[in-house]
């Protein structure tokens, strides 16, 4: 396997704030990396550092083979770029944004409007005007614009945000088709069940990359256990709980209470601390870590 | 009733040739949650806009804390906070700075507005940073902020459009948690809009709107049990064999990606069925079984019922 992406204490200062701190990954060809963080916590930063449009302060990055630095128009002609503010026409119809991209990247080959529009599923509405498609397909037009000139590797900038189940359903399916033409993915979202469909996923605090692995190896490192408390009053029991030391996270669900509770802390002394405090517990269970519980672990 | 603080009776709305609303009718109760689920451009936010008097209604009748807004638009407008999709704040003033601005077009006097501004940034966790400018705040902040914003004038009803969409599951878990104390403390009606199914979860009811339309409304759990029997997880490897067997299977009417795990629909009855006859097909294609169970549904499940149109 070939590397896709390869960073070395890839960093950035704006002014005093470091916005990506001392990041070394690797990506492998033909992965989808997920790429997780808060808002803020520098994955922005770090895309555009890779396709060459913002300088690193300090490290290198090397996108496909070519230094992001000094050979950041190979880097761009090779990689496909997508977020939530991508730029179409809304008075252009689907196949005129696309033969203006096209223009862009300087493909001149009408089959691949074609093609892509075929790979997308978009064929049937390409005489349609931006600004009379739904989100999901303004969504694809704008996956469709950042494939068009054959990139090897695609950015995909929180794609699904805001983005309905079934939306965001199909939107995966065509990124497992891309993936499985061979396209290397690296993509950021804040939906915890997409960083399940990725093959890897790393997450960022702040700048750094405070881990990296496979989904199911993140979720088997996880420093703690997870406890599912159905008690009443909730609340009451859930301000409690904040309060012990040994609680690596907390959160309020429809009608219990998700905790990630050090290996220092018994579940019996939270039960005794509830019943101490009045709390009637109704029912009280271990839970499989998800996702969700590993990105709020490192937060 | 005076508890249904929001009645909304008949909605409907056009923009040209498009029904964006058609014939809604709902009402919230103080202390409730009402979850408005549905798929991208269901109308949701023009719901939102009617209901706050942003939008004029084409027919169909509002009224908010017994303020009808056709008639009586500016009392209806002093009970509800809203926090809207791409809500603004001025970057460059600070966190107390927007309150106040916040308040003074909203016509508060000082009196009223800076007690309450002390108490809302306590309760957002905010009181510690009221010099610092809005620009400068994280993410998070900034959310808690414009929840902050649409408080001031302690509203008795609050609208939410999509309140945590682009935000990450760590302010998204901290922002349902001020909702839901929210809810305890003051006792507003809210109403809100999300394309998160766990949200609508924590709501006290849930309607599901489709073209326009409102379809289905009940409580969390009787949504589900719409579909109750009728969902099998399926896990296991290869992922793409379970797929193809789970799709090709005639009792299966629907296979959906949860995570790492697969929801299977199952036509009603056949549950048992399926379970045994994906066991046999899988082990017998050499495929790995982790997981095959029938589950309790998840609203997640039940709109994708809802969005494909299957009654």
């Amino acid at each position: 396997m070939s590397t896709a992406i390869h960073t070395e204490n890839l960093t950035r200062r704006f002014g005093n704030f470091l916005a990506v701190d001392h990041l070394s990954f690797e990506v492998q060809t033909g992965q989808i990396f997920g790429y997780l963080g808060a808002n803020g916590s520098g994955k922005t930063t770090t895309i555009r550092m890779l396709l060459g449009l913002l300088h690193p302060s300090e490290g290198s990055a090397r996108v496909l083979g070519y230094e992001v630095i000094t050979q950041a128009e190979q880097v761009r002609a090779r990689s496909g770029y997508m977020s939530q503010k991508f730029a179409l026409y809304n008075e252009l119809t689907i196949r005129e944004n696309l033969a203006f991209y096209a223009g862009v990247y300087g493909v001149n080959d009408a089959k691949r409007l074609n093609e892509v529009m075929g790979s997308l599923d978009i064929e049937s509405h390409q005489n349609q005007r931006v600004q009379d498609l739904s989100a999901g397909w303004r969504q694809r037009l704008a996956l469709a614009a950042a494939i068009i000139h054959r990139p090897g590797l695609l950015f995909l900038d929180e794609p699904t945000s805001g983005v309905d189940p079934v939306a965001r359903r199909a939107f995966w399916d065509l990124i497992y088709a891309l993936s499985a033409d061979g396209i290397t993915i690296m993509v950021t979202t804040h939906y915890m069940d997409e960083a399940e469909y990725c093959s890897m996923v790393g997450i960022m605090r702040a700048g750094r990359l405070l881990a990296i692995d496979e989904p199911d190896n993140l979720k088997h490192k996880l420093p703690g256990s997870i406890w599912q408390i159905f008690a009443e009053p909730l609340l009451t029991a859930l301000e409690i709980i904040k309060k012990l030391p040994g609680i690596i996270r907390t959160n309020l669900a429809s009608d219990h209470l998700r905790l990630i509770v050090s290996p220092d802390l018994r579940i019996e002394q939270i039960q005794q601390r509830l019943i101490e405090a009045g709390i009637c517990i109704q029912k009280l269970q271990p839970g499989e870590p998800s996702m969700e519980d590993v990105f709020m672990a490192y937060q | 009733m005076p508890d249904k603080l929001i009645e909304a009776d008949d909605l409907s709305k056009a923009f040209g040739q498009t029904q964006a609303v058609v014939g809604v009718s709902l009402q919230v109760a103080s202390g409730e949650i009402y979850g408005l689920v549905g798929p991208d451009g269901a109308g949701k936010t023009t719901l939102l806009r009617l209901l706050c008097g942003a939008l004029h209604v084409d027919s169909g009748t509002v009224s908010l804390a017994g303020f009808d807004i056709a008639h009586h638009v500016e009392q209806a407008r002093e009970q509800i906070g809203y926090l809207a999709q791409r809500f603004s704040l001025y970057e460059e003033l600070t966190v107390m700075e927007n309150l106040k601005f916040f308040a003074e077009v909203r016509g508060l006097p000082a009196k009223d507005w800076l007690p309450r501004s002390q108490e809302i940034l306590t309760f957002v966790g905010l009181a510690d940073f009221t010099g610092r400018r809005a620009g400068q705040l994280s993410g998070g902040m900034k959310q808690k902020l414009g929840l902050a914003l649409a408080l001031v004038n302690r509203p008795r009803i609050l609208l939410l459009d999509e309140p945590t969409t682009g935000v990450d599951p760590l302010t998204r878990q901290d922002f349902w948690e001020l909702i839901i104390k929210l809810l305890r403390d003051e006792g507003p009606a809210i109403l809100v809009s999300t394309p998160y199914m766990d949200e609508a979860d924590r709501c006290t009811r849930v309607g599901f709107l489709r073209t326009g339309k409102l379809i289905r409304e009940g409580t969390p759990s009787e949504l589900r049990s719409l579909i109750l029997g009728r969902v099998v997880e399926l896990a296991g490897q290869p992922q793409s064999l379970l797929a193809r067997l789970a799709s090709s299977d005639e009792d299966v009417e629907n296979v959906q990606r949860f995570g790492s795990r697969l929801h299977l629909r199952i036509r009603a009855g056949q549950s048992e069925v399926v379970i045994q006859r994906l066991n046999e097909k899988i082990i017998g294609n050499g495929g790995k079984l982790d997981s095959l169970r029938m589950i309790e549904p998840q609203l997640e499940d039940v709109f994708i019922v809802f969005a494909e149109g299957v009654s």
